[in-house]
């Protein structure tokens, strides 16, 4: 699909906005609707989004495959890091008031920090289906993405 | 009667959905039938905390009935593993796809009986 | 939408199925903003109409996207439909009316969520990442096996052809 000359306008000019968007709606997830899943699709939309235009190999190169699987771990990681660290410095397993001087703030930097590793994790496990989708040979042989097919 | 047609609509998609599970032979079409089915549920769980009035559960000054937000929240997790689900399950129907060259599960089943009356014991290898 | 699914259950076309799923969802996206779910409308428009469309395109790719043979006749799952459907429309008749503000669900925790103790103006958010934060590790950590499942699945040998049947990984 590289050569439609549509697709390719249409997405450079789309896909910086869709991943600027899903930042937004992270970032702003405490105060409008939003939050850490809808933020990690939307982002791997855009990506999936870069890949059907471009090809799968380009795509690549812009995340690689190591660089996915390591979102995977490390979303569930940073979160169950954020309940461990509410177990040093006081309270129970996962309370937020005790990350900061004072409880209010606490549960802001408790839900800030989760919600990321949220958004990290499902961002890595969208991207990584797609990719192995997209990758998988016909008979399962190696080779032949799918824009080789469709070429 | 009237007052209850919310849940009279999502009785219908989820048997429409379960019809499709049940009654179609193709994995995939199944797996479409699945995820209607667990939409239907989403609705099911939403419907009852909407208050006529109310607005979305976003706290501001000039509101004061908000509709109920703990369905949203249970219904949010629901929505993402009803994805991992459906993801499993189409990794799955494409192994079986390469194994058995079809996805038609009558097909799959009478492959299966023939290979057990060739040889008992071939279709478990 | 009713509609909708009546047609998608009839149509043989794998490919036309997969698309009226993706509009089904947006559907569904819709209604759920006019009952006040902004979040889930949200997630399901993401998630419905985006990422589980190009996955079924994705696997119908991947096996053949032929239409389904209709073998058997329907007549046995149309009257087990039938018969559930009427099963719980009777009991739905006991739950509480549409919009109802005196239904349970408005009076035990819901008043507690909504007096905003963390100062998040996102209740969901909030309820979701701080009150329940235990349920959301777990999904998340549901996601994160689902992924598992899927590497495990699909991967593929590095060495030489596959052969084409299951054998072990």
């Amino acid at each position: 699909m590289k050569n439609d000359l549509v697709l390719r306008v249409v997405g450079k000019l789309l896909i910086p906005f869709i991943l600027l968007f899903a930042l937004y709606v992270q970032f702003h997830g405490d105060f409008g609707p939003g939050g850490g899943f809808q933020a990690g699709v939307i982002f791997a939309a855009g990506i999936v989004f870069y890949a059907l235009v471009f090809g799968l190999d380009n795509a690549r190169k812009l995340m690689p495959d190591r660089l996915v699987e390591t979102m995977l771990a490390s979303g569930v990681l940073l979160y169950a890091g954020v309940g461990v660290a509410g177990l040093f410095l006081g309270g129970n397993f996962l309370d937020y008031f005790v990350l900061d001087h004072d409880p209010i703030h606490g549960q802001h930097r408790g839900i800030f920090w989760v919600e990321v590793g949220v958004a990290v994790t499902v961002c890595g496990v969208m991207l990584k289906i797609f990719y192995m989708f997209a990758s998988r040979g016909r008979d399962g042989r190696d080779g032949h993405s799918i824009d080789e097919e469709l070429r | 009667m009237i007052a209850h047609f919310s849940y009279i609509i999502t009785v219908f998609l989820l048997v429409a959905g379960l019809y499709i599970v049940i009654a179609r032979g193709n994995l995939i079409k199944k797996l479409i039938g699945l995820s209607i089915f667990q939409t239907s549920v989403y609705l099911l769980y939403i419907a009852p905390g909407k208050l006529l009035g109310g607005t979305a559960p976003i706290l501001a000054q000039q509101y004061g009935v908000y509709s109920n937000p703990l369905p949203h929240v249970l219904i949010l997790t629901a929505i993402v593993v009803g994805i991992a689900v459906l993801a499993l399950g189409l990794a799955l129907a494409v192994r079986i796809r390469e194994a058995y060259g079809s996805i038609e599960e009558d097909e799959i089943i009478a492959m299966d009986q023939q290979a057990e009356d060739a040889q008992p014991g071939a279709a478990d290898r | 939408m009713a509609l909708l699914v009546v047609v998608l259950a009839l149509t043989r076309n794998l490919f036309a199925a997969v698309v009226l799923s993706g509009i089904y969802s947006f559907l569904m996206a819709t209604v759920l903003v006019a009952l006040d779910a902004v979040d889930v409308a949200m997630t399901e428009a993401a998630v419905g109409a985006g990422v589980s469309t190009v996955l079924l395109l994705g696997a119908l790719h991947l096996c053949k996207s032929e239409e389904t043979k209709p073998t058997h006749r329907p007549w046995l799952p149309l009257s087990v439909s039938i018969a559930t459907a009427g099963l719980l429309i009777y009991g739905s008749l006991g739950l509480p009316d549409f919009a109802d503000p005196q239904a349970p669900i408005h009076q035990h925790v819901t008043p507690r969520y909504l007096q905003n103790e963390v100062e998040v103006p996102n209740v969901v958010t909030a309820v979701l990442a701080s009150f329940r934060g235990y349920d959301t590790l777990g999904e998340t950590t549901v996601v994160f096996t689902a992924g598992a499942g899927i590497i495990a699945l699909l991967r593929r040998r590095r060495h030489g052809k596959h052969d084409g049947d299951a054998d072990e990984k």
